[in-house]
């Protein structure tokens, strides 16, 4: 049974999201049923976390004899589909559970009155199935095509409340940015494919001599992985896309994104890693990126009015931080002095930026979705005074805003001092920038928090009350979650982040499949 | 749009379309093509259909044709196909190949010109992807169809 976990991790939502669509007769059974799929899935993904401390990489052949048989019968190469999943793979397969189980909750009250609700559930199960596809899969070729069936639930799902035009608008433009990563990843593939004759990554790490269209293929694959992940400068659908999805749908959308920064890392650290020219371009393209990225993001946030337009702004602003973590991290890769003194810290704070990341901004697009919900706009000039109507909602506002400018003792300050501290070692001006950054963050927060939940209760609010319990249920999970892993940063690091950031670092055992080959 | 030649055409290819698009589906694990062509011919015989007919004809016939449960049916029947693997093996493990079911007769050795009951768990999932296709593709067709209703005439 546990060995076969790691097909259950996709078969189970899949399932689910297969029988979502035959659920419209009663309106909240499909809600019922995700919600259930998505619990299990969490279920599963805690066992494929515990699998993965204890064993090392779990390897799961497809269609084999037997999950471990990666070279059967006297085979050279594997010919097979096959599933490595190593500590990063693990930590981006539980996060994207969490997440969508928490959107499921979430979406029950919060999407109640739209009709298609079975499509929407289905979706959002398609989504997740996309997300712990890219994450768990050692295979190129199922990469690019579980990135196809995210990007396609993803904009059909941008595209939900296709009776506002901007839904629809910021749907195609999802479309067409996946489309084209998608397939700019694809003609790389076919580049390796056509020299190497092969589609195992761990398998062509070995192989890649690194010649001109090796090169050229690292650079579409960085490309497009950074344009799908929403790095300056292809950022430009970020706003677009977070501010038009119902907000129950805001975690998975933001995990699907950090799962193309995923496969980002990979290519970086795992397909390429073991080239002779040095990675350290790379990393300080990397770097500089996501500096370029933190900056212009919280810049462009500052002058907006739409709160959920806002926070989108900060979500690009904050994909710099783990670009800028991970980034110093590969630039000193080759260098064992720098990369023990500093550089597996920078990667363990990137790394850990990801899953706080997608905690507190879930939480605060959430309180958006919340405010939306109650008044019916997302103009923030047109709220206020709502703090004594939604105590719960101001709470989780209060909680995740404080983390997402990295305030002590929340989650946001844990990794982003990790980072503030080791781009320092790399490069002063990096820290000088991130920490700016942080500086506007709390600004723009604290004019949202004024504008919205302080002054004068407004006549036209005199009836609203706090939102439905499951929106409530949700949002302070996400809130405990945030000052848990604040009080608590050490417990997750060595439980969750060092190994995810060691199994980045250690290519020789990711390249045996886990020491099968 | 529905002129007599169209009628004319559609009567003596769309039996030939739809025989073409059931044997690329069921040949899938034998010749080139398998589910998702052979569905997608399968459809565009069923679109030959749609077109030649009266928007009226078209709306009775469908209202009680379940395409989005038959497309449900499809995707879960190719799962379960990949499930009966984990009967002892593994994910999408070929369990029915040469083990006397139907699909499950003894693969020969050599030059052969292909045996339909062959294949294993392959030919069932062509059979069900192909449902989930043509039932897919349809519904797209239908659709565009009717919200173009009656205006098809003016070009």
């Amino acid at each position: 049974m546990m060995e076969q976990l790691p097909a259950l991790m996709i078969a189970v939502p899949l399932f689910g999201a297969f029988t979502t669509p035959l659920l419209k007769k009663r309106y909240n059974a499909a809600a019922v049923w995700a919600l259930i799929i998505t619990a299990a899935t969490l279920g599963l993904s805690l066992l494929l976390v515990q699998e993965v401390l204890n064993k090392g990489i779990l390897v799961y052949v497809f269609g084999a004899n037997k999950p471990t048989l990666v070279l059967p019968s006297g085979y050279k190469v594997p010919i097979r589909i096959i599933f490595e999943i190593d500590g990063i793979g693990a930590f981006m397969a539980l996060s994207a559970t969490l997440m969508s189980f928490v959107g499921a909750l979430y979406s029950y009250s919060h999407v109640k009155l739209e009709t298609g609700l079975e499509k929407y559930y289905a979706l959002m199960l398609l989504l997740e199935v996309g997300i712990l596809g890219m994450v768990l899969t050692g295979d190129l070729f199922n990469l690019f095509v579980f990135l196809e069936i995210a990007g396609i639930a993803g904009s059909a799902l941008v595209g939900f409340r296709n009776y506002r035009g901007e839904a629809s608008e910021a749907g195609i433009k999802y479309l067409i940015v996946s489309a084209v990563a998608s397939l700019m990843v694809l003609f790389s593939i076919g580049l390796l494919y056509g020299e190497y004759g092969n589609l195992n990554i761990a398998y062509l790490s070995r192989q890649i001599s690194f010649n001109t269209v090796d090169m050229i293929a690292l650079g579409l694959l960085f490309v497009s992985f950074a344009m799908k992940c929403g790095s300056v400068p292809m950022h430009y659908w970020v706003p677009d896309a977070y501010t038009e999805v119902p907000a129950g749908i805001n975690p998975t959308l933001l995990v699907a994104t950090y799962a193309s920064l995923y496969a980002l890392f990979r290519v970086s650290f795992s397909l390429f890693g073991a080239i002779t020219w040095s990675m350290a371009r790379v990393g300080w393209i990397m770097s500089v990126l996501g500096v370029l990225t933190m900056f212009i993001g919280v810049t462009m946030a500052l002058i907006q009015k739409d709160v959920k337009r806002l926070m989108s702004y900060h979500a690009i602003s904050q994909t710099g931080y783990m670009l800028l973590g991970v980034g110093v991290g590969l630039t000193v890769l080759n260098d064992p002095a720098k990369l023990a003194a500093f550089g597996r810290d920078a990667m363990a704070g990137g790394i850990f930026h990801i899953i706080n990341h997608i905690i507190y901004k879930s939480l605060l697009l959430m309180t958006a979705g919340a405010l939306f919900y109650v008044t019916g706009t997302r103009n923030l000039n047109e709220m206020g005074g709502l703090a004594r109507k939604m105590p719960y909602t101001t709470v989780a506002f209060i909680v995740g805003a404080a983390a997402i400018s990295g305030l002590p003792p929340f989650n946001g300050f844990a990794s982003k001092f990790l980072i503030y501290e080791t781009s320092y070692q790399l490069n002063p001006v990096f820290t000088v920038f991130a920490m700016v950054t942080s500086v506007l963050t709390l600004a723009s927060f604290v004019k949202v928090f004024a504008s919205a939940f302080l002054g004068p209760p407004l006549e036209k609010y005199e009836g609203v009350k706090e939102v439905p319990k499951p929106m409530v249920v949700a949002m302070l999970i996400l809130a405990a979650l945030c000052i848990l892993f604040g009080l608590f940063p050490n417990v997750v690091l060595d439980k969750l982040v060092y190994p995810a950031v060691d199994a980045l670092l250690k290519l020789a055992q990711y390249q045996s499949w886990g020491g099968l080959a | 749009m529905t002129t007599t030649i169209i009628k004319t055409t559609t009567r003596i290819l769309a039996p030939l379309i739809l025989v073409f698009g059931a044997y690329i589906i069921l040949h899938g694990h034998l010749t080139p093509g398998g589910g998702f062509q052979g569905g997608a011919v399968f459809a565009s015989g069923l679109a030959l259909l749609i077109v030649a007919c009266e928007d009226r004809v078209v709306k009775r016939r469908f209202e009680k044709v379940p395409l989005s449960p038959l497309e449900s049916i499809g995707a879960l029947g190719f799962l379960g196909m990949a499930l009966l693997g984990l009967m002892g093996y593994t994910f999408f493990k070929n369990v029915i190949a040469n083990s006397g079911f139907i699909f499950g007769g003894r693969t020969p050795i050599g030059i052969n010109p292909g045996f339909l009951n062959t294949g294993g768990t392959l030919a069932y999932m062509n059979i069900f992807v192909g449902m989930k296709v043509l039932a897919g593709l349809t519904s797209i067709v239908l659709i565009f169809f009717l919200l173009l209703g009656g205006k098809k005439d003016e070009w």
